[in-house]
């Protein structure tokens, strides 16, 4: 039995409190009457289970309590109580609202959250806001921090969200098939940002663990879609080396000086065994080609016994499926690896006389600049271009601390945006608010 | 049922220019099939085509009095085209339509809710 104290209970918040804000939604057509409402039911919770100890279904309890106060609160204003009749309308075969309802498995309302949080209808940054904020627990404090901005000022930016998702009504519900294919890609990307977020802000090793968690519910959810299944291979995979790949100064260690004894083993089979299942359905995109980079890496046991022309193979079907600059510029750099150093620097100098324009816009600027810096003093015969690039990222991540996030995604070669449309001229790499 | 209002516009001296007759007798025709669709839908609530924004004229109050100027109101170099006020169960119903609104008359759509609500 444990102990339940403000930690258990605070951990619960965070797992439980997106299922039940998204119940609520569901049941009330009300954002911030779900949200309230369950803040309540935890404020309860605080202080009945230390006494009491917790409930055999925690979540089914604050689900159960936040509607109960979500219906008392109704009940005390004249347009709640019209609100009130309309749900008993919605809620067929349950005429009391006020009455428990089983919280079945099968339809889970937070696959529908998190379908209206990455609304097309609302920026990316909101996105990202609204999907921490709803589903992943945290508080506007938390989120705002993790976007480098004040908490007043994230408070209104979800405020003015939700107004818009309740004005404008977006729908509240699963796209159909149809319009999956539109509508995923946004998603997933709300969740290869919060993680990468994370991963560039050493202080919040919370939102990498979060990314990983909403990934893990939308396979489960979404079984049938071979690119949420490589979204989450990529991050366990990422995940696995996330220890070793900085110092305790916060620099990096690159890829080839990390102690791969220190990767984390258990992870790397839960992701590699996903990346096999993905291959054998044959659907390849971005995230299963970027997870299968990942996975070929974690095998070796040294960077020398990389297997690095299935690297190049991986790229060269990556950057047929994403033909951005940065897929690019990694696969000059697995080229090099097999072809030598040469081979890589032609193959970037045509990439930056080509694309001057994407590599002087935003963080992929600072790699190439480094690529450069390296090329100033001339290649070094038996360093590899690889390593040279992330070393030249790693020591101007030094000197210019702006220019750590940028060389952070860098540092490891195969981070890459993935997404198509408005999500694209983001990096990853960035932190959220810049 | 909410009512959103799709406005067409059109940015000064470009959209318009290197436009055929064939190509105006097209849009005319696909604007003409999509009205059709949304009466026929039970979407549509009204629209209007606008003349340009030089026959603007612009009334304001000014000191209890009202001072008649020439318009348009807005020193900007977008102007609103035309409109629809269509029904629909939600954004993306009216995304749907604001789709094929843009797909006949090629200029940006900006979809908006209205304020007040037709009681259901």
């Amino acid at each position: 039995m444990p102990v339940v104290d403000e930690a258990l209970i605070g951990r619960l918040f965070r797992e439980e409190s997106g299922r039940s804000v998204a119940t609520l939604i569901r049941i009330f057509g009300d954002i911030d009457l779900a949200e309230d409402a369950v803040q309540e039911a935890f404020a309860v919770a605080l202080r009945k289970w230390p006494a009491e100890g917790l409930p055999p279904n925690a979540g089914g309890w604050i689900t159960t309590t936040a509607r109960k106060r979500a219906i008392d609160r109704l009940r005390r204003e004249t347009r709640g109580r019209e609100l009130l009749g309309e749900v008993a309308v919605l809620s067929p075969g349950n005429d009391d609202p006020g009455m428990p309802e089983v919280v079945g498995p099968v339809q889970d309302d937070r696959l529908r959250l998190i379908f209206t949080c990455c609304h097309p209808a609302l920026s990316t940054e909101v996105q990202v806001a609204l999907t921490l904020r709803l589903l992943g627990g945290l508080s506007t404090k938390e989120v705002a921090r993790s976007f480098l901005v004040a908490e007043a000022t994230m408070a209104q930016r979800l405020v003015r969200a939700k107004r818009k998702i309740k004005a404008a009504r977006i729908p509240y519900r699963v796209p159909e098939d149809h319009e999956l294919s539109d509508r995923l890609g946004p998603v997933l990307a709300v969740v290869y940002l919060v993680y990468n977020a994370g991963l560039s802000s050493p202080a919040e090793p919370g939102l990498c663990s979060e990314a990983i968690r909403l990934a893990r519910i939308l396979a489960t959810l979404m079984p049938d879609e071979p690119e949420v299944a490589g979204l989450l291979a990529l991050l366990l995979l990422t995940e696995s080396r996330r220890a070793s790949r900085m110092r305790p100064d916060g620099s990096l260690v690159l890829l080839g000086e990390q102690d791969r004894r220190r990767w984390d083993r258990s992870l790397i089979e839960e992701g590699q065994a996903i990346v096999r299942r993905c291959l054998r359905r044959n659907q390849p995109s971005t995230y299963q080609l970027q997870a299968a980079i990942n996975a070929v890496h974690a095998d070796a046991a040294t960077v020398e016994q990389t297997d690095w022309p299935q690297i190049v193979a991986l790229y060269d079907q990556l950057l047929a499926v994403a033909p951005t600059p940065v897929v690019a510029l990694n696969r000059a750099i697995a080229i090099g690896e097999v072809q030598g150093p040469a081979a890589a620097l032609a193959l970037v100098d045509e990439l930056r006389a080509e694309r001057r324009g994407d590599f002087e816009r935003g963080p992929p600027r600072h790699p190439c600049r480094g690529q450069e810096a390296c090329h100033e003093r001339g290649p070094a015969a038996n360093i590899c271009t690889a390593r040279r690039t992330g070393m030249c990222n790693a020591n101007m991540a030094r000197s210019d601390p702006q220019h750590r996030a940028g060389a952070i995604a860098y540092q490891e070669m195969f981070m890459t945006v993935s997404t198509r449309g408005r999500t694209s001229e983001n990096t990853p790499s960035t932190r959220l608010g810049e | 049922m909410t009512q959103y209002m799709l406005s067409a516009h059109s940015v000064e001296g470009e959209a318009r220019n290197p436009m055929t007759d064939e190509e105006m007798r097209w849009i005319t025709e696909q604007v003409g099939i999509l009205e059709e669709q949304m009466k026929s839908a039970g979407a549509w609530v009204f629209s209007g085509r606008l003349h340009a924004p030089d026959t603007a004229t612009v009334v304001r109050p000014s000191d209890g009095e009202v001072l008649t100027t020439d318009g348009p109101f807005a020193e900007s170099k977008e102007h609103l085209g035309g409109f629809y006020i269509v029904e629909a169960e939600d954004l993306d119903a009216a995304l749907a339509w604001a789709s094929k609104v843009t797909l006949a008359v090629r200029t940006p759509i900006e979809v908006r809710p209205l304020a007040e609500q037709p009681r259901p």
